[in-house]
């Protein structure tokens, strides 16, 4: 067997203990699906009349609630991804010769499954509740593109986040300001009714031209210099989680 | 040689400024049981980490199963089997599940990786918790299921780190009635251990781990020969009972901080018997009376001159 077919077949089996491991904790389930359409439904219903956005409110939280729905999982996934490097089931897969790459790709591509779940979810939820965007085929294909591409780059970074963690309890807070940064974008409200500072940051950081680009696809009207942006932080991000993730799993023994 | 499992020399290996292993020489036959002894933080996991290519020596040469290990490891690992200090199970999954993964896992399950499960798990008495996921498991149900795991690729050597540390006694019997019968299919077996009466149980040859280096290397009986043997302590109250009792016992050593003599002897009762008599010829009686049976702490006292401190394990 060569050494290709070998860590491609690893990969899978590590995917499927994985989703085996989602599957069976009812808080990542929790806060990856169900809290997304929770908020979801809070927003539109509690606060959704308070601020004006220009249009239904619901049309406008829906795609910046799909990346808060992508962050959710995240905390699960740190503390997972720690748990296996330091209760000792990792030395057994290395003993096996499974690769690093079959290790972390597994917890990677179980978490953009959860995701694009969790994201199926809450729109569902959205339609339920008046939702009516303007997207053809192709745009919804360029949304299913965004939110892949975005689990990704989110998935790589917390992996990264969890293997440098000491202990499962820090890893699941160190991706606590992951969770968070959704809000202090253009996701619940636009950043321009922001306070000063917030504003800038509001607008500057990733998260939020990957949400404009959400919205201008699902308004069936794309922006690409937005989408040029959200495409490159997203790269950018997996990369830099990809080459950090890789160079602690070697550190680590 | 065909019949050496694990080749060591010169073993070298530090964190930093800490030496941890400072030139090791080893030699495993197949088909034995080979024990490394030693205290927390004497370099125990270190070995086993090194010798099964988890980490990277600084120093000297290893073959396992005739294979180098820093040029060889996929060689290495295919023949080796490691079951670690902490049972490395996945505890979301089940037992069955648990041994499945290893199956999928493993390039050289003979047969049918069903039916290997199922030995498996009959084998070491989890079938009914078969079902049930590992973090339900007792200590000892996942030290057995964690060394399942490790036999699904039918390795000829397997690495013990401490495999009964934490174990109630009835679990570690089991422990070591699996160990033999590994033995007695012909796997080499390479153990560590704190207990000398574990080493003294299970392993063919002992090598004593202080500090990084080998004091002592043997059988039992060899390593024995070198350490003080049963004896009997006697506590009394006053100085002037443990100056009557001492021209008594001409072999005795005294200890005068603790009023103690030391009397070596078989712990039998005829000599026991003989002890007493000539204390209470003499009129003379004991605070505390206790037989003592040699123990890791005499075999370091003897070796190395000073006792196992409690000292916590400085590798994972």
């Amino acid at each position: 067997m060569s050494a290709t077919t070998n860590s491609k077949s690893h990969s899978m089996v590590m995917l499927r203990r994985n989703i085996k491991h989602v599957t069976r904790n009812p808080t990542s389930v929790f806060n990856a699906v169900l809290m997304p359409v929770i908020i979801l439904l809070m927003f539109v219903y509690m606060f959704g009349d308070a601020f004006d956005v220009g249009v239904d409110y619901v049309d406008y939280a829906t795609p910046g609630l799909m990346l808060l729905a992508v962050c959710y999982g995240l905390g699960g996934l740190a503390t997972v991804v720690n748990s296996d490097m330091t209760k000792g089931i990792i030395n057994r897969f290395k003993v096996m010769d499974v690769s690093r790459g079959a290790v972390l790709n597994g917890h990677v591509v179980a978490s953009v499954l959860t995701n694009l779940l969790a994201i199926a979810a809450l729109v569902a939820a959205a339609f339920l509740i008046g939702f009516d965007p303007s997207a053809g085929p192709l745009d919804w294909l360029g949304v299913l593109g965004m939110v892949v591409l975005l689990g990704f780059a989110a998935g790589w970074f917390t992996v990264a986040l969890g293997m440098a963690a000491k202990s499962p309890e820090t890893a699941g807070i160190a991706a606590v300001p992951l969770v968070m940064l959704p809000f202090f974008s253009s996701a619940i409200v636009p950043a321009e009714m922001m306070g000063p500072g917030l504003r800038q940051f509001a607008e500057y950081q990733p998260f939020t031209p990957i949400i404009e680009t959400l919205r201008g696809l699902l308004a069936g009207a794309p922006s690409s210099g937005d989408a040029i942006t959200a495409i490159s932080w997203c790269v950018g991000i997996a990369l830099g989680g990809y080459l950090w993730a890789s160079a602690t799993f070697r550190k680590r023994a | 040689m065909t019949n050496t499992a694990i080749a060591a020399s010169g073993l070298r290996k530090a964190f930093g400024d800490t030496i941890v292993l400072d030139g090791i020489d080893l030699d495993v036959r197949a088909g034995t049981v080979f024990s490394l002894l030693g205290p927390n933080g004497a370099g125990k996991t270190t070995a086993v980490n090194v010798l099964t290519t988890l980490m990277q020596a600084d120093g000297g040469t290893v073959r396992v199963a005739g294979h180098d290990i820093a040029t060889e490891a996929k060689a290495v690992r295919a023949a080796i089997g490691v079951t670690g200090q902490f049972a490395a199970v996945d505890e979301l999954l089940t037992g069955r599940e648990n041994l499945q993964l290893m199956v999928d896992l493993s390039r050289t399950t003979p047969g049918d990786g069903n039916r290997v499960v199922t030995e498996l798990l009959e084998r070491f008495d989890l079938v009914e918790s078969a079902k049930k996921p590992a973090s339900t498991y007792s200590g000892g149900m996942r030290r057995k299921l964690d060394l399942a795991m490790t036999l699904v690729g039918n390795p000829r050597i397997i690495f013990l780190d401490e495999p009964t540390t934490g174990l109630d006694p009835r679990s570690r019997r089991t422990m070591w009635e699996i160990v033999r019968e590994l033995v007695a299919d012909g796997v080499t077996i390479f153990l560590t251990t704190q207990y000398l009466d574990e080493a003294d149980q299970l392993a063919d040859r002992i090598a004593v781990l202080d500090q990084g280096r080998l004091v002592a290397q043997g059988t039992a009986d060899e390593l024995k020969r070198q350490i003080p043997g049963t004896h009997v302590r006697l506590r009394f109250t006053t100085v002037a009972e443990l100056d009557a009792a001492a021209p008594l016992f001409p072999d005795s050593t005294r200890d005068d901080e603790a009023l103690a003599l030391r009397i070596p002897g078989d712990g039998g009762t005829k000599s026991l018997r003989a002890l007493l008599d000539r204390l209470d010829e003499h009129s003379l009686s004991a605070e505390e009376f206790t037989v003592h049976t040699p123990d890791l702490d005499d075999v370091f006292l003897a070796l190395t001159g000073h006792t196992t401190e409690p000292e916590t394990e400085a590798a994972t």
